[in-house]
């Protein structure tokens, strides 16, 4: 069963074809991970897909409901979530209410704390709820975007890019964490540490100048010479 | 003791205080506190746009003489008692805030400041043209006997006092329920981060369109009383200068707290009045004590005491 669908997505910027018809298919439950390299398209077609920029044509289809027109709210309410590239949390109010406005969108009341303290402890930010976010670490940061994706509970949620910045002891709780997200939610994970990619993706798909080079396995990507031609290197 | 526990004896003391000082105060400073009260009103309301949507309207005056019109003129040429004057001056407060947000909030930043300024000057500029009914620059007197609410006259100063701060009291408590609510939080959400909040799926112009007519409709309800309370409506009013002033008073009272329309309002009215008994040349001392309080208080009074001593405070 397909949760997302993307059909000759594309996206220009001027003369610049930064997506170019874009065929993508993902199925409910999967964890499925976005390469390439840097400028491949990766952050403009999930940009796409959750309603942050306008395709220049193109179709995204979300459990089998064609939501090109939605804006991002409406499709962030039937059940996306996307998690920024660059931290976007909400620097001056407490970490808690970060998490709150998530989960507030779907709650009321009493169930709001009760989502908000599950989140944190998921992401094993249970230290201090009333501080100001913008007094976090940066991986710290990185792990609220992270709480407040899953406070959404949302049936895809898409991860820009969650591990960069994070120590290597972070990374393996975000792993952890990942894996015990598998098959309670879909995930579309944009990622460039391929150790992570490895280890967390169900299936991969690589993009290269906007377009899709390659999907398979975690194995077949890595043993796919065009792939490696293009983005792992030779070694 | 608990936080809202801490807010309410707070703003509800502010409250009861006020109630009892008009039994204390000397007639000069009764009268002086009425009218602030009503002014710290209109600054309340532009504290929700400004202070917690983060919406800088230098249109304000707009809305403020909407209500002070929509309740003067009804009385004048349609001899409408006070009640349904009030009334209609509501409505109007809100359906040019409604108006006036459906095109303004299609800009951000500095283009909404702008946006806002140039409908205020426009509506500013009807009131001059019609001035056959407004008369203009001039303006009309409410007479006395055209101000008897529900058979309390309001030009008693007594009866004015206990209007304005029926008013100012409901305005204010209106304000600190809707900060503490789900729907005022995420307006400082939007004011912090307002990409951030529509990726969580909340539709932020219907938000900001809210709050502009929440804001406007106070504003309104001002104006409104401001005439009635005070016996007279005039262009001056709808100047680009009562759309600063809010600005200014929220800036020194504390923008995005609950009590800082009110402190920054009284602040600014007795700084023009002492220092104007000192010197002709008063707006220099008030200019300079401006400055001073933007460079070493720059969240304004109130701001300053949550930063310093009162972290709860909302």
């Amino acid at each position: 069963m397909t949760l997302l669908s993307t059909r000759g997505l594309s996206k220009s910027f001027g003369g610049l074809h930064a997506v170019t018809n874009v065929d993508f298919d993902l199925p409910k439950g999967e964890i499925r991970a976005l390469i390439g390299p840097n400028g491949a398209g990766k952050t403009t077609l999930v940009g796409m897909i959750c309603g942050r920029i306008a395709p220049t044509s193109g179709t995204v289809s979300f459990d089998g409901v064609d939501i090109t027109a939605l804006p991002a709210h409406k499709r962030i309410m039937l059940g996306m979530a996307y998690t920024f590239q660059i931290t976007s949390v909400f620097p001056r109010l407490p970490v808690a209410e970060n998490v709150a406005l998530a989960a507030r969108r779907r709650l009321h009341g009493q169930e709001v704390d009760a989502a908000v303290s599950e989140a944190l402890d998921r992401v094993g930010l249970t230290e201090a709820p009333d501080e100001e976010a913008g007094n976090l670490s940066y991986g710290h940061q990185r792990l609220l975007e992270i709480a407040m994706g899953l406070a959404q509970r949302p049936r895809l949620l898409i991860l820009d890019e969650p591990t960069q910045g994070l120590s290597e002891g972070e990374i393996d709780g975000f792993k952890a964490l990942i894996r015990d997200l598998a098959g309670e939610t879909t995930i579309l994970l944009i990622e460039h540490n391929m150790k992570v990619v490895m280890e967390t993706a169900d299936r991969v798909t690589v993009l290269n100048f906007g377009e899709v080079l390659a999907e398979g396995t975690p194995q077949e990507i890595h043993e796919n010479d065009a792939v490696q031609a293009a983005y792992l290197g030779t070694g | 003791m608990s936080e809202t526990q801490r807010i309410l004896i707070l703003h509800g003391g502010l409250l009861v205080l006020l109630f009892v000082l008009q039994f204390v105060l000397p007639a000069y400073h009764h009268g002086n506190l009425a009218r602030i009260m009503v002014l710290a009103t209109y600054a309340v309301g532009y504290n929700i746009l400004f202070g917690y949507t983060g919406l800088l309207s230098l249109g304000h005056a707009l809305f403020f003489a909407a209500g002070m019109y929509g309740m003067g003129l009804t009385i004048q040429h349609a001899g409408f008692t006070p009640a349904p004057a009030l009334l209609v001056g509501l409505v109007a407060g809100a359906l040019v805030s409604g108006a006036l947000a459906l095109l303004a909030l299609r800009t951000a930043g500095v283009a909404f400041m702008i946006v806002t300024l140039m409908f205020a000057q426009a509506g500013y500029l009807t009131i001059l043209y019609f001035g056959e009914y407004t008369r203009g620059d001039e303006g009309f007197v409410i007479q006395q006997a055209q101000r008897v609410l529900w058979g309390i006259d309001l030009s008693d100063p007594t009866n004015r006092y206990f209007a304005a701060w029926g008013l100012f009291g409901i305005c204010l408590l209106i304000s600190l329920w809707l900060v503490r609510a789900p729907f005022g939080r995420t307006l400082v959400a939007i004011r912090e981060n307002e990409e951030r909040v529509r990726m969580l799926g909340y539709d932020t112009f219907a938000h900001k369109l809210t709050a502009m007519v929440i804001s406007g409709t106070i504003a309104a309800a001002a104006g409104a009383f401001y005439g009635l309370l005070f016996g007279y409506a005039g262009a001056s009013f709808a100047s680009v200068q009562y759309s600063i002033f809010p600005l200014l008073w929220v800036l020194l009272g504390g923008a995005g707290t609950v009590l800082g329309p009110f402190v920054g309002t009284l602040f600014m009215f007795y700084l023009i009045d002492l220092s104007s008994g000192i010197t002709t040349a008063y707006m220099l001392i008030a200019g300079v004590v401006l400055v001073a309080l933007t460079l070493f208080a720059p969240q304004g009074l109130t701001g300053e005491l949550r930063r310093r001593v009162w972290r709860w405070l909302p």
